[in-house]
């Protein structure tokens, strides 16, 4: 689908644009949330979708995150893609018995009679001191019970893309957007066009080590690779797009050539998406390992408000450079020496 | 509306047949349960079943309903087989839900019957969207969501309430009042004497039935269902009944008295059907004869799910989505 001209878009804009083409594509798919349609989104994605869709298709509804996701479901389960936009990240705690006991489940527990092709927009992360309930990341939820595919956008072109391949789909998706995100800039091809969930993207070529990452954290990631580089070190970014399904084999090329593996994200250490990866990766590829894998991730604390604070908290291109050091200045592991 | 004598009693007789079967199915669960058959647990509604039939008598062929955990009720009033019923409770192949499920989760798409649900109120948002994709397109549909007291007083009910009543969704919510959330007795979780009482807080009817009446359910609900169908909006409706038997197998029912359960059994709604059908004009030997009948469906519908083989274990990613991991 690369024929198309493309343009610069902000990643609002694609996220509009493939919520715009979804609509028009297919009378069953309907946007609902909380301030998207007269107000357009605290974020501004969903604006001027009410005026061009009508309030059939574009749906404000209380702050009711239980009822409007679990009527979601319903009504994805009787025929319906309906997109839901849950404001914060946050917020699908509120939600979490309909997200996670419901739409996750229903599929597996009916015998495969009702399928749930739900999608969950959503956005997180620390962005401008929004504070402990409305920064978290918590894509590694999603990433443990089974149920939901996940996929957290890095750049505009993907931010479209895969949210147009989570409408397609005909089961729970979650695209996890990122709040700092939305202004930033990208190539962005016209028309529809889907982003398989399951592929990463290498975003820089490197021999000496891997850096794996998603959302905004690529960019950190990308930023300490250019730091690393003028001291000589050369890291392969790779941008994972999707965490489930996760691209092991992607990973998996790339620590076979640099035996070396850090994984960085914004969400907490502790039991999150970094630690599986880690661990898969010890399974099937230890042998290829020359250094224990790495995380780089926020702290395991609650998000803090002033900024020095905020800005410790998140993981930094420095301290993804120092992981990257770290890493190559371990000892070699018994299995490859 | 005349009905004619002959046909009130095939009328009265077709509402019997369905309580006795739904009775018959849930004593051949106590006893399977009894027996180790039956996994987990089983939630059963003895007592109660006029409720669900009095839905069913009082919405249309493929009207929908979105059952709880004690669902087995809904499910067989709307049609789903003794052989589906039997073979999930036993975890069968043949079950519908193929053994995914168990006793709690009894679905039917082709009868509209969504999964039962194990969250006590999760089932009344989920009922407010099959109900908004339905005035969406346009569809003449209605859902009823039964649920129990103890639900009334989860959050997702007053959010799905409060949804429903805002967008005047064809949704009836069927409160089947058995005056015990699980083990407790509702007068210690409520202050108020009516839980209709809750509707009147999101702007919808809420009205009493008597619950161990089917005909008194079917008539109150066939206003709300009548109401909610042509976009008249939602309508709470409170059906007070009694469960015979206890919240699950092994509940030692420490909460309520013998004579209060025998005051309740004496209006047994099977009972009282029975006698309905003799008044409207059936013989004795024509009930005896579908009372047979009736045992002997179930006897051999529980004796083939005995038989049925358990699902293959190859085949356990069924219903798993593509996203997900089954193999190891």
């Amino acid at each position: 689908m690369s024929e198309g001209a493309s343009r610069v878009l902000t990643y609002r804009e694609a996220v509009r644009e493939a919520l715009s083409l979804e609509l028009e594509n297919d009378p069953d798919v309907f946007v609902m949330g909380e301030d998207i349609g007269q107000y357009g989104g605290v974020f501004k994605v969903t604006d001027g979708l009410l005026a061009r869709f009508g309030p059939l298709r574009i749906l404000d509804t209380p702050i009711s995150e239980a009822a409007f996701v679990g009527a979601a479901v319903g009504a994805a389960m009787t025929g319906k893609r309906p997109v839901v936009e849950l404001m914060f990240m946050d917020f699908a705690l509120v939600a979490a018995d309909q997200l996670l006991n419901q739409a996750a489940k229903m599929q597996f527990l009916s015998g495969d009679q009702f399928r749930v092709p739900l999608t969950i927009r959503t956005q997180q992360g620390v962005g401008s001191g929004t504070a402990a309930q409305h920064s978290q990341s918590l894509e590694a939820l999603f990433m443990h019970l089974p149920g939901f595919a996940v996929a957290l956008p890095s750049s505009p072109a993907d931010a479209k893309g895969l949210l147009a391949s989570a409408i397609r789909a005909d089961h729970p998706t979650i695209v996890i957007e990122h709040k700092a995100l939305y202004g930033t800039k990208g190539e962005v091809p016209e028309g529809i066009y889907r982003t398989p969930f399951g592929q990463a993207a290498l975003r820089r070529p490197g021999s000496d080590v891997t850096i794996a990452s998603y959302s905004r954290t690529v960019h950190v990631a990308l930023a300490a690779a250019e730091t690393l580089a003028a001291e000589g070190i050369e890291a392969e970014v790779i941008d994972l797009r999707t965490l489930v399904p996760l691209d092991y084999d992607t990973v998996l090329d790339s620590v076979g050539r640099t035996g070396r593996l850090v994984v960085a994200h914004e969400g907490h250490r502790n039991a999150g998406a970094g630690a599986e990866i880690a661990a898969r990766v010890s399974e099937l590829a230890w042998h290829a390992l020359r250094a224990p894998v790495r995380r780089v991730c926020g702290l395991d604390i609650p998000v803090p408000y002033a900024a020095p604070l905020e800005a410790a908290w998140l993981p930094s291109s420095e301290a993804i450079a120092r992981g990257v050091r770290e890493s190559l200045g371990s000892a070699t592991s018994p299995q490859a020496a | 509306m005349e009905t004619h004598v002959a046909d009130l009693g095939a009328v009265e007789l077709a509402t019997y047949t369905s309580l006795l079967g739904i009775r018959g199915f849930e004593e051949h669960a106590q006893d399977l349960f009894s027996r180790s058959l039956i996994r987990g647990s089983t939630h059963l509604g003895i007592g109660q079943e006029a409720v669900a039939v009095g839905a069913r008598l009082a919405s249309r062929p493929g009207d929908l309903v979105v059952p709880t955990y004690r669902g087995h009720a809904y499910a067989l009033a709307w049609g789903m087989t003794f052989d589906a019923a039997f073979g999930e409770l036993l975890g069968r192949v043949t079950g519908c839900n193929s053994g995914r499920g168990g006793s709690k989760h009894f679905a039917d798409r082709e009868k509209g019957v969504l999964p039962g649900n194990a969250i006590v109120a999760a089932g009344l948002p989920i009922g407010c969207g099959t109900a908004l994709a339905d005035r969406l397109v346009g569809r003449d549909r209605v859902t009823i969501v039964p649920f129990g007291d103890g639900a009334t007083n989860q959050a997702a009910f007053h959010e799905a309430l409060n949804l429903a009543a805002i967008w005047s969704l064809p949704v009836v919510f069927l409160c089947e009042n058995n005056l015990y959330g699980e083990m407790t007795p509702l007068h210690r979780t409520v202050r108020i004497e009516r839980l209709a009482d809750r509707g009147a807080a999101y702007g919808m009817p809420g009205v009493q039935a008597d619950g161990m009446d089917v005909n008194a359910v079917a008539s109150v609900l066939s206003e709300a269902v009548e109401r909610a169908r042509p976009g008249g909006g939602p309508t709470l409706v409170e059906a007070l009944t009694y469960r015979f038997c206890g919240h699950m197998p092994g509940d030692t029912e420490p909460y309520r008295t013998r004579e209060e359960v025998d005051e309740w059994r004496a209006r047994d709604p099977i009972t009282s059907q029975r006698k309905a059908a003799r008044r409207a004009g059936v013989g004795e030997s024509e009930i005896r004869d579908l009372e047979t009948a009736v045992a002997a469906a179930l006897d051999a519908a529980e004796a083939a799910a005995i038989a049925a083989p358990p699902p293959e274990i190859a085949d356990i990613g069924l219903g798993a989505t593509e996203w997900m991991e089954w193999e190891r």
